[in-house]
């Protein structure tokens, strides 16, 4: 039996500025709305020129005017056998200077989006350890309690927190199995233009909304070692995390929770 | 008795009609020489925001609530009332050449709430500066509001989005 015991995470150095956010096409795009999308989807991709489409699986980039649809639904499959304990530290950095979060050295309110778990098989003894963050479950719990209606699921399933709305009650913290998300308690400066964060108000991991909504990969899947992280459309099935994940076996954390989680393991 | 009385409401009316003329000279007056105390917005980088200044003054905090919300929830992240974008265009730099924050009384969005004592919340989350990558992007782009440019996202000659939205501010449309 594997006990689930989450550790402190390693301090990392200090925030580095070298990502580099990308402006946008600065083309104007035909402002098409939703339900014009949704009519005539095929034919409105077609004619949209410069556009990469989904049809491979891999992440395309969405007309910057297009709203997001549940046709998507963003998933993660991480490999655990992959990961060594600095591995999983360097998609904690990667995290942490493509969103502006810090490790102040003060573990019981320092933010943290993504950590690392130590495992141990008690009676084997092996020891290996894992990334934790958000799940983005389809049956978010942190939803569910919200009073605000901060947190949310979007139609393309990344959980997100309204941080408009959100008052800081931090019931969505309480309600989360997995322990993802945090509280900002100290007053932030500096932040990232992509990653608003504030003070009193609560965060996640955001499945980095702002690259995926370009149709890119999110910092820790780039972050990691080949293979250890895969990004991708669970509901696209000729996307190539959907085919991982039809061919070798992969579970969900907690899977008795019947919240089905987007993010799924191997060898856990 | 009546006639004291009337005498005191015709002074009264009187200074009151003096008063409205003395504060609309002050204003007239204000298109050639802005008196000291009045808000001096810095100029935008990008030179004159392409809604109408008027508009942005009294709507722009209803363009931004409205984008943030379809940004927020519906990614759909356009250029249009984006505050990212904003931001990079009404930037204000200082001394060292650096861009100025929110800490700082010059930049843009103080300048003027300073004036009128309106506290936002914007920069409690926000990054109230451009970043460097977004600085050097826009600068590759060109500035998003120079038509010359065939760049901009705000209301190209044929955009019907944003005819369409100042109608519907000036009232001529529902």
């Amino acid at each position: 039996m594997i006990s689930l015991k989450p550790d402190q995470i390693q301090p990392v150095a200090q925030n580095t500025n070298t990502n580099d956010g990308k402006i946008r096409d600065a083309k104007t795009r035909e402002d098409s709305s939703r339900r014009e999308f949704l009519k005539g989807s095929a034919a409105a991709l077609a004619l949209a020129p410069g556009m990469t489409l989904f049809a491979y699986g891999e992440a395309g980039a969405k007309p910057a005017a297009q709203a997001v649809t549940n046709k998507s639904r963003w998933g993660l499959l991480i490999d655990a056998a992959k990961f060594s304990d600095a591995d999983v530290d360097a998609c904690v950095k990667a995290c942490q200077d493509e969103n502006g979060w810090r490790d102040n050295g003060r573990p019981l309110t320092d933010a943290q989006w993504i950590r690392r778990v130590n495992l141990k098989n008690k009676k084997t003894e092996e020891k290996f350890s894992l990334p934790m963050m958000c799940q983005h479950c389809a049956e978010p719990p942190c939803v569910d309690v919200c009073p605000t209606g901060a947190s949310f699921k979007r139609k393309d399933g990344i959980v997100l927190v309204d941080k408009h709305i959100c008052i800081g009650c931090r019931y969505c913290m309480m309600a989360c199995p997995y322990k993802a998300r945090s509280f900002v308690h100290e007053h932030v400066e500096d932040q990232k233009e992509h990653a608003p964060r504030g003070i009193g108000t609560v965060e996640s991991c955001t499945m980095c909304v702002h690259l995926v909504d370009e149709g890119k990969q999110p910092a820790c899947v780039k972050a990691a070692p080949r293979g250890g992280m895969v990004f991708g459309d669970l509901n696209d099935k000729s996307s190539k995390l959907a085919q991982l994940i039809k061919s070798v076996a992969t579970q969900q954390v907690r899977a008795d929770l019947n919240l089905d989680p987007g993010v799924r393991y191997r060898n856990i | 008795m009546k006639i004291v009385l009337i005498m005191q409401r015709l002074i009264l009316t009187l200074l009151g009609v003096s008063f409205v003329g003395v504060s609309l000279l002050a204003f007239t007056g204000q298109a050639s020489a802005q008196p000291a105390w009045m808000p001096k917005p810095p100029k935008a980088i990008g030179g004159q925001c392409d809604l109408d200044p008027k508009i942005m003054r009294k709507t722009h905090m209803n363009l931004l609530d409205h984008k943030r919300d379809q940004t927020m929830h519906d990614g759909i992240r356009t250029k249009k009332f984006s505050l990212k974008n904003c931001i990079a265009c009404h930037a204000v730099k200082d001394e060292s050449n650096k861009f100025v924050t929110i800490k700082d009384e010059r930049h843009f969005c103080r300048s003027c709430h300073d004036y009128v004592a309106v506290r936002m919340d914007c920069f409690d989350c926000h990054a109230s500066r451009p970043g460097d990558a977004m600085n050097k992007a826009a600068k590759a782009a060109g500035n998003p509001h120079d038509k010359s440019a065939g760049v901009s996202s705000m209301g190209k000659a044929g955009d019907t989005t944003v005819v369409t939205l100042r109608k519907f501010i000036a009232g001529e449309a529902k």
